[in-house]
C-alpha cells in the first residue's frame, strides 16, 4: 500500500503537476495563435518573439519594483509588473498592426503573404528584445518558492517520496483559469465577443450586419498581446527567462492550437494538455515510479525513458503529424482555409 | 532603364559593395563573403525552386542543410577503430528493426479494419519500439565509449569530402522524400509547421545522437579538399611564387585557400544554376509554374500536381543538402549547437524574398547580398552606435549597453528589410519575368 501512495506522489510530482503548469502555459499560448487565426486568418509566427517581449517588458518593471522595495509578500513581484506588461505588449502588437498587418489586410494578401511578413515581425522582435535584455537568461521570481515543499510534505506524510508544489506552478494554473473564464465569459457573453465570434465564422455575413472589421481586429490583438504576455511572464516564472526559448515553445505551441483546431479556443486548451502530458510521458525517466510498483524480480536496470528530454519535439510533431494527417481540421472542428 | 540593365547594374552594385570590404578591411574577409555568398546562393536557389516557383512553404531548411554537413563527416571521416565491431552493426540492424515495425504496420493496417486495426497499429508500434530500444541502446554505449575525448562515434567511409557534396544531397532528399510523403499534402502553412518541426528534430537527432557525429562535442578537424595552410607556407615554390607577387607567405597561402573555395563554390553553383534555368523553362518547369498559379486548372488540364509537388520538394532540399555539405566542408567542422533557425531558415527566405521569388538570378543576388549585410551590419552597426553615443556620458549605462548590444541589430535589419521589401517591392529586386 506504501508502496502504491509512493508511486502516486513520484507520479504527480514529477509528471501529474509540472504537466499541469506546463499544459496551461501552452494553452494560453495556443489560444493567442488559434485567435488571431479564427479572425486576421493566418499562422502568426511571431507569436513566440511576442511572448518573449511581454516577459522582458514584465521582468524589467519587476526589477524596477524590486529595486523600490515593493513586493507582493509571498507571491513573486512579477504579479504585480503583469498588467505594465501587458499594457506595453498591447501597444507593441497594435503598433504593429498598424504600421505593418493592416497594409495587407485591405490588400486582401493571401495568407500565406501575411504568415511571410509575421516572420519579418519576428525577426524585429527578436532583435528588440535582445536589445533590451540580451540573450542570457534571466532570473526574475522571488517570494515564497513552494506551497507544499518536499520535506514538509515527507514529513507529514511519512512516505519516502515527497510531493513539491511551487509557488510559480499553482500561480501559473490559478491565472490560466482566471484568464480563459474571463476569455470565454468575453467571447459568448459580451456583445464585442459575439462580433468576434460572428467575424471569425463569416466574414461576409459580419460585415454585413454592420460589425466594424477594424474594432474586431483590434480588440484581437488586445487579447491576443495580453494573452501571449501572461503565457511568456508565467513560463518564465516557472522554468526560467532565455529568449531563444521563445521560440523554441513555437512548435509545441502550433503542436496544441492545430491539434485542437486551429480557430476553436476550447481546442486549443485542450490541445495544450495534450501535448504537454505527451511530452512529459514520452520524455520521463519511469523507475522512479515503477520500483514502486513492480515486483523486485522485475525491477528496471534503465532509466525506462523513452525518448530523451531533447527529443520533445518530437513528440509534439508527431501527434501534429499525426492529427492531421487523420483529421486535417484538428479533434474539435476548426476552420480550414 | 531596361530590366537586364538594371539586373547588371544590381550585381555591379553587390559586387562592388565587397570589392569595398576588400578595399577598406582584408581581402581575406572579402573572400570569406564571397565564399559563404556562394553557398547562400544556392540554399536561396533551393528555396527559390520550392516558394518561387512552386509556391511550396518550407521553413525547414535548417534541417536540410545540416543532413548535408553530417554527410560531410559521414563521408571524410576515417572509421573509428573498432566501432564497427563494437556495436556498428547492431545499431544498422536496429534502425532496420524500426523501419521494418513502421512497414510492418503500414502493411497491417492496410490489411485490417476497425478496432482490430487499432489495437494491432498499438501492439505492434509499441512492442516493435521496445525491441528495437533493446538492441539499439547497448550499441550505442558500446560504440560511445571508445575513446569517447576524441571519438565515440561510428566514423565515416574515409572518401574525399567533396563527395560527400552530391551524397549530403541525396541525404536531404531522402529525409525530403519521406516529410513530403506525409506532409505535402497540407495545406501552406500545415506544411510550414511540418517542415519546421522536422528541422527541429534534426538539429535535436544530431546533438544528441553521439554514435553518429559525436553530437555536441562537435566533429573538428575534417578532410580538406585543398592543400592546408601551413604545409602552404613551408612549402620553398609556394613562398618563391608568393614573393613574386609582392605577398607575404602567410597572406599568400590564406587568400590561395580561400581563392580554391571561391573557384569549387562557383563551378557547383553554376552548374546548379544552369540545371535550374533549364529545367524551369522546359515544359516540366512551366507545368510547374501552372501548377502554381492555378492547383486546380492544372489538375483539370490532367497534371499530376501531388508528383510534381514532392519532385520539387526533393530536388530544392537536395540542393539545400549539397550547400550544408559545402558548408561544413568550408568551416572543416561540424558543430550541431550552432545550427539555428533564424540563421540558417529564415535568412534564406530573406534572401529569396529581397532577391526576387521566382527568379533564379533574383535568389543568387539575393543570396550574395542579404550574407553581405548580415556579415556587415554588425561593424557598420558598431559604428553607427559608436556616433549615436559618443556625446553620452562615459561608463553611463546606457550608453554600455547600446555599445553591448549592437549584435543584435542584425536580426532587427533583417526584420526591417524583410518588411520593407514585401511592402514597397512585393516582388523582389529582380522580379519574376
Amino acid at each position: 500500500m506504501t508502496d502504491f501512495l509512493n508511486a502516486i506522489v513520484a507520479l504527480s510530482n514529477f509528471v501529474l503537476i509540472p504537466g499541469l503548469a506546463y499544459g496551461a502555459q501552452l494553452a494560453l499560448g495556443a489560444l493567442g495563435v488559434t485567435l488571431i487565426y479564427g479572425i486576421l486568418r493566418f499562422s502568426n509566427f511571431a507569436h513566440g518573439d511576442t511572448m518573449a517581449f511581454g516577459a522582458t517588458m514584465t521582468i524589467l518593471i519587476t526589477w524596477g519594483f524590486q529595486a523600490a522595495g515593493i513586493t507582493a509578500g509571498p507571491l513573486p513581484t512579477a504579479l504585480l509588473a503583469l498588467p505594465f506588461g501587458i499594457l506595453a505588449t498591447i501597444g507593441l502588437a497594435l503598433l504593429t498592426d498598424k504600421t505593418v498587418y493592416r497594409f495587407y489586410r485591405t490588400q486582401k494578401a493571401a495568407p500565406v503573404i501575411f504568415v511571410i511578413v509575421s516572420m519579418g515581425v519576428m525577426f524585429i522582435m527578436n532583435g528588440i528584445v535582445r536589445f533590451i535584455i540580451g540573450p542570457d537568461e534571466q532570473r526574475f521570481s522571488d517570494g515564497e518558492r513552494f506551497i507544499v515543499s518536499a520535506r514538509d510534505f515527507k514529513e507529514w506524510s511519512g512516505l519516502r517520496e515527497g510531493l513539491a508544489i511551487k509557488t510559480t506552478q499553482g500561480i501559473t494554473v490559478v491565472v490560466a483559469v482566471i484568464c480563459v473564464t474571463a476569455l470565454f465569459y468575453f467571447l459568448n457573453k459580451t456583445r464585442t465577443g459575439k462580433s468576434m465570434r460572428a467575424y471569425s465564422d463569416n466574414e461576409d455575413l459580419a460585415l454585413l450586419s454592420g460589425i466594424n472589421p477594424e474594432r474586431v481586429v483590434m480588440v484581437t490583438w488586445i487579447i491576443v498581446a495580453s494573452l501571449a504576455c501572461i503565457a511568456g511572464v508565467l513560463y518564465g516564472l516557472d522554468k526560467s527567462f532565455k529568449p531563444f526559448v521563445y521560440f523554441q515553445l513555437l512548435l509545441p505551441i502550433f503542436a496544441s492550437a492545430v491539434v485542437g483546431g486551429l480557430g476553436n479556443p476550447l481546442g486549443a486548451i485542450f490541445g495544450g494538455f495534450l501535448i504537454a502530458y505527451s511530452e512529459i510521458f514520452i520524455t520521463y525517466a519511469w523507475k522512479k515510479v515503477l520500483v514502486y510498483l513492480m515486483p523486485e524480480a522485475l525491477e528496471p536496470s534503465g532509466l525506462v525513458q523513452l525518448l530523451s528530454t531533447d527529443y520533445k519535439f518530437a513528440v509534439s510533431f508527431a501527434i501534429l503529424v499525426v492529427v492531421l494527417l487523420f483529421k486535417p481540421t484538428g479533434l474539435f472542428k476548426g476552420q480550414s482555409v | 532603364m531596361t530590366r537586364s540593365l538594371t539586373n547588371i547594374a544590381l550585381f555591379a552594385g553587390v559586387a562592388c559593395l565587397i570589392l569595398l570590404t576588400g578595399f577598406t578591411s582584408s581581402w581575406n574577409s572579402a573572400l570569406l563573403i564571397i565564399n559563404m555568398g556562394l553557398i547562400s546562393a544556392i540554399m536561396a536557389i533551393g528555396v527559390n525552386l520550392q516558394w518561387g516557383f512552386a509556391g511550396l512553404f518550407n521553413i525547414g531548411i535548417m534541417g536540410f542543410v545540416a543532413l548535408g554537413g553530417l554527410a560531410a563527416v559521414l563521408v571524410s571521416e576515417p572509421p573509428t577503430e573498432g566501432a564497427w565491431g563494437a556495436g556498428g552493426f547492431q545499431v544498422i540492424g536496429a534502425l532496420l528493426l524500426g523501419f521494418a515495425t513502421v512497414a510492418l504496420t503500414v502493411f497491417v493496417r492496410a490489411k485490417t479494419s476497425g478496432r482490430l486495426q487499432t489495437i494491432a497499429t498499438l501492439v505492434i508500434l509499441i512492442g516493435g519500439f521496445f525491441l528495437y530500444r533493446a538492441v539499439f541502446d547497448p550499441a550505442v554505449e558500446a560504440i560511445e565509449a571508445i575513446n569517447p575525448a576524441l571519438q565515440g562515434n561510428l566514423g565515416g567511409l574515409n572518401l574525399p569530402i567533396v563527395l560527400a557534396w552530391p551524397v549530403g544531397g541525396l541525404l536531404a532528399a531522402g529525409a525530403a522524400w519521406i516529410i513530403g510523403k506525409t506532409a505535402l499534402g497540407l495545406r501552406s502553412d500545415y506544411l510550414a509547421i511540418a517542415t519546421l518541426g522536422i528541422s527541429e528534430i534534426v538539429i535535436a537527432a544530431l546533438k544528441n545522437e553521439d554514435w553518429l557525429a559525436r553530437g555536441v562535442k562537435n566533429v573538428i578537424g575534417l578532410d580538406r579538399p585543398l592543400p592546408n595552410e601551413i604545409d602552404l607556407q613551408q612549402d620553398p615554390a609556394f613562398i618563391e611564387q608568393a614573393a613574386g607577387l609582392g605577398l607575404d607567405p602567410v597572406t599568400a597561402s590564406t587568400l590561395y585557400v580561400k581563392l580554391g573555395y571561391s573557384l569549387m563554390f562557383t563551378a557547383v553553383l553554376v552548374l546548379i544554376f544552369v540545371a535550374a534555368q533549364l529545367a524551369l523553362n522546359s515544359p516540366w518547369g512551366r507545368m510547374v509554374r501552372a501548377i502554381r498559379d492555378n492547383e486546380v486548372a492544372a489538375r483539370a488540364m490532367g497534371k499530376d500536381v501531388t508528383a510534381r509537388h514532392l519532385q520539387i520538394f526533393i530536388l530544392g532540399s537536395a540542393i539545400c543538402g549539397v550547400a550544408g555539405a559545402m558548408m561544413v566542408t568550408l568551416d572543416g567542422q561540424l558543430t550541431p549547437g550552432t545550427y539555428q533557425p533564424l540563421r540558417f531558415t529564415f535568412l534564406i527566405w530573406v534572401m529569396v524574398i529581397v532577391g526576387g521569388s521566382g527568379n533564379n538570378y533574383g535568389a543568387v543576388l539575393g543570396g550574395f547580398l542579404i550574407w553581405f549585410l548580415w556579415v556587415q551590419v554588425e561593424p557598420y552597426g558598431a559604428a553607427l552606435m559608436g556616433f549615436v553615443t559618443a556625446p553620452m556620458p562615459d561608463a553611463w549605462w546606457l550608453k554600455d549597453h547600446l555599445i553591448e548590444s549592437v549584435a543584435y541589430m542584425r536580426l532587427f535589419t533583417m526584420g526591417l528589410i524583410l518588411l520593407l521589401m514585401l511592402r514597397f517591392f512585393p516582388r523582389g529586386l529582380i522580379p519574376e519575368r
